[in-house]
Protein backbone atom coordinates (compact mmCIF):
# COMPACT_ATOMS: atom_id res chain seq x y z
CA UNK A 1 0.00 0.00 0.00
CA UNK A 2 1.16 2.94 -0.87
CA UNK A 3 0.29 6.59 -1.57
CA UNK A 4 -0.59 7.75 -4.93
CA UNK A 5 2.10 9.55 -6.96
CA UNK A 6 -0.25 12.81 -7.04
CA UNK A 7 -0.34 13.44 -3.24
CA UNK A 8 3.55 13.55 -3.16
CA UNK A 9 3.79 16.14 -5.75
CA UNK A 10 0.88 18.30 -4.46
CA UNK A 11 2.92 17.98 -0.78
CA UNK A 12 5.99 18.78 -2.85
CA UNK A 13 3.76 21.61 -4.62
CA UNK A 14 2.70 23.15 -1.70
CA UNK A 15 6.35 22.96 -0.10
CA UNK A 16 7.39 24.98 -3.27
CA UNK A 17 4.82 27.45 -2.94
CA UNK A 18 5.97 28.04 1.02
CA UNK A 19 9.38 29.01 -0.80
CA UNK A 20 8.51 30.87 -2.99
CA UNK A 21 6.06 33.43 -1.01
CA UNK A 22 8.70 33.75 1.49
CA UNK A 23 11.67 34.52 -0.91
CA UNK A 24 9.35 36.90 -2.48
CA UNK A 25 7.88 38.53 0.94
CA UNK A 26 10.50 38.40 3.22
CA UNK A 27 13.40 41.40 3.72
CA UNK A 28 16.05 39.43 5.50
CA UNK A 29 18.59 38.26 2.60
CA UNK A 30 19.67 35.23 4.71
CA UNK A 31 16.32 34.29 5.26
CA UNK A 32 15.34 34.37 1.71
CA UNK A 33 18.54 32.08 1.51
CA UNK A 34 16.69 29.37 3.69
CA UNK A 35 13.35 30.00 1.67
CA UNK A 36 15.58 28.94 -1.69
CA UNK A 37 16.76 26.01 -0.07
CA UNK A 38 13.18 24.92 1.06
CA UNK A 39 12.25 25.63 -3.06
CA UNK A 40 15.50 23.72 -3.67
CA UNK A 41 14.16 20.75 -1.40
CA UNK A 42 10.96 20.53 -2.87
CA UNK A 43 12.32 19.66 -6.44
CA UNK A 44 14.39 17.12 -5.03
CA UNK A 45 11.16 15.76 -3.45
CA UNK A 46 9.31 15.58 -6.95
CA UNK A 47 12.65 13.84 -8.37
CA UNK A 48 12.57 11.38 -6.21
CA UNK A 49 9.01 10.17 -6.14
CA UNK A 50 8.90 10.47 -9.87
CA UNK A 51 12.27 8.15 -9.72
CA UNK A 52 10.49 5.59 -7.24
CA UNK A 53 7.03 5.73 -8.94
CA UNK A 54 7.56 5.75 -12.89
CA UNK A 55 11.21 4.68 -13.56
CA UNK A 56 12.66 2.28 -10.27
CA UNK A 57 14.58 0.47 -12.43
CA UNK A 58 17.14 3.21 -13.34
CA UNK A 59 17.48 5.78 -10.43
CA UNK A 60 18.89 8.14 -12.26
CA UNK A 61 16.03 10.99 -10.73
CA UNK A 62 17.75 9.60 -7.54
CA UNK A 63 21.74 10.71 -9.29
CA UNK A 64 19.85 14.01 -10.12
CA UNK A 65 19.01 14.63 -6.62
CA UNK A 66 22.89 14.14 -5.63
CA UNK A 67 23.28 16.94 -7.89
CA UNK A 68 21.04 19.12 -6.89
CA UNK A 69 22.46 19.24 -3.50
CA UNK A 70 25.70 20.04 -4.77
CA UNK A 71 24.67 23.05 -6.26
CA UNK A 72 22.33 23.93 -3.50
CA UNK A 73 25.40 23.73 -1.28
CA UNK A 74 27.75 25.85 -3.43
CA UNK A 75 25.01 28.45 -3.77
CA UNK A 76 24.67 28.45 -0.31
CA UNK A 77 28.20 29.27 0.43
CA UNK A 78 28.56 31.84 -2.27
CA UNK A 79 25.50 33.15 -1.27
CA UNK A 80 26.28 33.71 2.52
CA UNK A 81 29.54 34.90 1.41
CA UNK A 82 28.32 37.87 -0.88
CA UNK A 83 25.75 38.68 2.29
CA UNK A 84 28.10 38.84 4.23
CA UNK A 85 30.37 41.24 2.35
CA UNK A 86 27.20 43.28 1.66
CA UNK A 87 26.95 43.58 5.53
CA UNK A 88 30.43 44.33 5.80
CA UNK A 89 30.45 47.40 3.27
CA UNK A 90 26.53 48.62 3.92
CA UNK A 91 25.79 47.57 7.24
CA UNK A 92 22.45 46.34 6.74
CA UNK A 93 20.90 42.57 5.25
CA UNK A 94 17.70 44.24 4.54
CA UNK A 95 17.02 43.58 0.80
CA UNK A 96 15.24 46.90 0.74
CA UNK A 97 18.16 48.72 0.90
CA UNK A 98 20.43 47.08 -1.27
CA UNK A 99 18.92 49.19 -4.24
CA UNK A 100 22.29 50.00 -6.10
CA UNK A 101 20.81 48.12 -9.37
CA UNK A 102 17.37 48.21 -8.54
CA UNK A 103 16.49 51.86 -11.67
CA UNK B 1 5.13 3.16 5.09
CA UNK B 2 2.32 5.93 3.56
CA UNK B 3 1.83 6.93 7.45
CA UNK B 4 5.58 7.53 7.95
CA UNK B 5 5.44 10.03 4.48
CA UNK B 6 2.35 11.58 5.96
CA UNK B 7 3.82 12.37 9.42
CA UNK B 8 7.07 13.86 7.72
CA UNK B 9 5.69 15.65 5.18
CA UNK B 10 3.26 17.55 7.82
CA UNK B 11 6.90 18.08 9.55
CA UNK B 12 8.65 19.45 6.59
CA UNK B 13 5.18 21.78 6.16
CA UNK B 14 5.49 23.12 9.20
CA UNK B 15 8.97 23.93 9.51
CA UNK B 16 8.90 25.70 5.98
CA UNK B 17 5.86 27.33 7.69
CA UNK B 18 8.00 27.82 10.73
CA UNK B 19 11.03 29.48 8.93
CA UNK B 20 8.90 32.29 7.00
CA UNK B 21 6.25 32.78 10.43
CA UNK B 22 9.72 32.83 13.01
CA UNK B 23 10.85 36.71 14.09
CA UNK B 24 14.31 35.74 15.16
CA UNK B 25 16.56 34.32 12.11
CA UNK B 26 17.86 31.91 14.49
CA UNK B 27 14.32 30.43 14.86
CA UNK B 28 14.21 30.72 11.49
CA UNK B 29 17.43 28.02 11.22
CA UNK B 30 16.02 26.18 13.81
CA UNK B 31 12.37 25.45 12.02
CA UNK B 32 14.67 24.82 8.64
CA UNK B 33 16.37 22.14 10.54
CA UNK B 34 12.75 20.62 11.33
CA UNK B 35 12.00 20.85 7.86
CA UNK B 36 14.92 19.36 6.71
CA UNK B 37 14.42 16.32 9.28
CA UNK B 38 10.58 16.08 7.98
CA UNK B 39 12.07 15.47 4.25
CA UNK B 40 14.47 13.09 5.19
CA UNK B 41 11.57 11.42 6.50
CA UNK B 42 9.88 11.70 3.17
CA UNK B 43 12.75 10.53 1.48
CA UNK B 44 13.41 7.64 3.48
CA UNK B 45 9.37 6.43 3.02
CA UNK B 46 9.81 6.86 -0.57
CA UNK B 47 12.97 4.29 -0.25
CA UNK B 48 15.57 6.62 -0.87
CA UNK B 49 17.93 5.60 1.78
CA UNK B 50 21.41 6.70 0.43
CA UNK B 51 19.70 10.25 -0.15
CA UNK B 52 17.93 10.12 3.38
CA UNK B 53 21.26 9.63 4.95
CA UNK B 54 22.63 12.25 2.91
CA UNK B 55 20.28 15.26 3.55
CA UNK B 56 20.68 14.98 6.79
CA UNK B 57 24.38 14.86 6.88
CA UNK B 58 24.55 17.65 3.90
CA UNK B 59 22.14 19.95 4.68
CA UNK B 60 20.67 19.80 8.77
CA UNK B 61 24.73 19.64 9.21
CA UNK B 62 26.72 21.35 7.03
CA UNK B 63 24.48 24.31 5.51
CA UNK B 64 22.82 24.59 9.08
CA UNK B 65 25.79 25.27 10.31
CA UNK B 66 27.05 27.76 7.78
CA UNK B 67 23.67 29.75 8.38
CA UNK B 68 24.28 29.79 11.91
CA UNK B 69 27.90 30.79 11.68
CA UNK B 70 26.60 33.48 9.38
CA UNK B 71 23.69 34.63 11.75
CA UNK B 72 26.10 34.51 14.45
CA UNK B 73 29.38 36.81 12.79
CA UNK B 74 26.23 38.79 11.64
CA UNK B 75 24.25 39.82 14.89
CA UNK B 76 27.34 40.29 16.84
CA UNK B 77 28.02 44.39 15.90
CA UNK B 78 23.79 44.86 15.63
CA UNK B 79 20.86 43.99 17.67
CA UNK B 80 18.23 44.16 15.54
CA UNK B 81 18.38 42.20 11.99
CA UNK B 82 14.74 42.09 11.94
CA UNK B 83 12.03 44.51 11.24
CA UNK B 84 8.85 44.90 10.32
CA UNK B 85 8.25 47.15 7.54
CA UNK B 86 5.07 48.37 6.26
CA UNK B 87 6.16 47.05 2.66
CA UNK B 88 4.81 44.38 2.77
CA UNK B 89 2.35 44.64 5.90
CA UNK B 90 -0.70 46.32 4.19
CA UNK B 91 -0.56 44.36 1.13
CA UNK B 92 -1.03 40.43 3.19
CA UNK B 93 -4.24 39.81 2.44
CA UNK B 94 -3.57 40.18 -1.47
CA UNK B 95 -0.19 38.04 -0.90
CA UNK B 96 -1.92 35.68 0.81
CA UNK B 97 -4.90 35.47 -2.46
CA UNK B 98 -2.31 35.14 -4.98
CA UNK B 99 -0.21 32.11 -3.21
CA UNK B 100 -3.18 30.27 -2.41
CA UNK B 101 -4.68 30.96 -6.11
CA UNK B 102 -1.19 29.70 -7.73
CA UNK B 103 -1.12 26.81 -5.17
CA UNK B 104 -4.89 25.99 -6.01
CA UNK B 105 -3.59 26.26 -10.07
CA UNK B 106 -0.54 24.03 -8.83
CA UNK B 107 -2.59 21.03 -7.00
CA UNK B 108 -5.22 20.65 -10.21
CA UNK B 109 -2.59 20.67 -12.78
CA UNK B 110 -0.85 17.88 -10.49
CA UNK B 111 -4.40 15.66 -9.61
CA UNK B 112 -6.25 16.35 -13.27
CA UNK B 113 -3.13 14.80 -14.60
CA UNK B 114 -2.19 10.96 -15.15
CA UNK B 115 1.22 10.02 -14.35
CA UNK B 116 0.68 6.35 -15.46
CA UNK B 117 0.85 3.66 -12.99
CA UNK B 118 3.41 2.61 -10.89
CA UNK B 119 6.27 0.16 -12.08
CA UNK B 120 6.83 -2.98 -9.41
CA UNK B 121 10.08 -1.83 -7.16
CA UNK B 122 13.06 -3.72 -7.14
CA UNK B 123 14.37 -4.81 -3.84
CA UNK B 124 17.37 -2.72 -3.81
CA UNK B 125 15.97 0.54 -5.04
CA UNK B 126 18.01 3.33 -3.27
CA UNK B 127 20.18 1.52 -0.99
CA UNK B 128 24.10 2.60 -0.70
CA UNK B 129 25.09 -0.34 -3.14
CA UNK B 130 22.49 0.63 -5.62
CA UNK B 131 23.41 4.53 -5.28
CA UNK B 132 27.56 3.79 -5.73
CA UNK B 133 26.40 1.82 -9.09
CA UNK B 134 24.81 4.98 -10.62
CA UNK B 135 26.41 7.84 -9.29
CA UNK B 136 30.12 6.06 -9.79
CA UNK B 137 29.43 3.47 -12.99
CA UNK B 138 26.16 5.21 -14.99
CA UNK B 139 27.13 9.00 -13.90
CA UNK B 140 30.93 9.05 -13.03
CA UNK B 141 31.42 12.05 -15.42
CA UNK B 142 29.35 14.49 -13.79
CA UNK B 143 29.68 13.27 -10.84
CA UNK B 144 33.27 14.53 -11.06
CA UNK B 145 31.73 17.87 -12.53
CA UNK B 146 29.95 17.93 -8.82
CA UNK B 147 33.33 18.15 -7.54
CA UNK B 148 34.20 20.13 -9.66
CA UNK B 149 31.43 23.14 -8.98
CA UNK B 150 31.86 22.44 -5.40
CA UNK B 151 35.89 22.97 -5.38
CA UNK B 152 34.69 26.74 -7.74
CA UNK B 153 32.69 27.53 -4.83
CA UNK B 154 34.97 27.36 -2.54
CA UNK B 155 37.56 29.30 -4.13
CA UNK B 156 34.29 31.75 -4.82
CA UNK B 157 33.66 31.74 -1.05
CA UNK B 158 37.89 32.71 -0.32
CA UNK B 159 38.17 35.40 -2.75
CA UNK B 160 35.00 36.87 -1.45
CA UNK B 161 35.40 36.75 2.14
CA UNK B 162 39.01 35.50 3.12
CA UNK B 163 41.14 38.15 4.40
CA UNK B 164 43.40 41.13 1.75
CA UNK B 165 46.61 42.17 2.26
CA UNK B 166 46.59 45.52 3.12
CA UNK B 167 46.91 47.81 0.71
CA UNK B 168 50.23 49.72 0.24
CA UNK B 169 52.21 47.44 1.91
CA UNK B 170 51.72 43.97 -0.34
Amino acid sequence: MQLPLTYVLSFSALLFGIGLYGALTLQNAIRILMCIEIMLNAVNVNLIAFSRYLSPLQPAGQAFVIFVMTVAAAEVAVGLAIILMIARRRDTIDIDRMNLLKW
Amino acid sequence: MSVALIVSGALAIGGALGVILARAPVHSVIALIVNFLGLAGVYLSLQAEFLAVAQVIVYAGAVMILFLFVIALLTVKREPMERLTARTAGRLPLNLLAAFAMAFLVVLAIVRSDPGGSVAVPSNFGTVRAMGETLLVTHVFPFEIAALVLLVAVVGVVVLVGRRPEKGRE
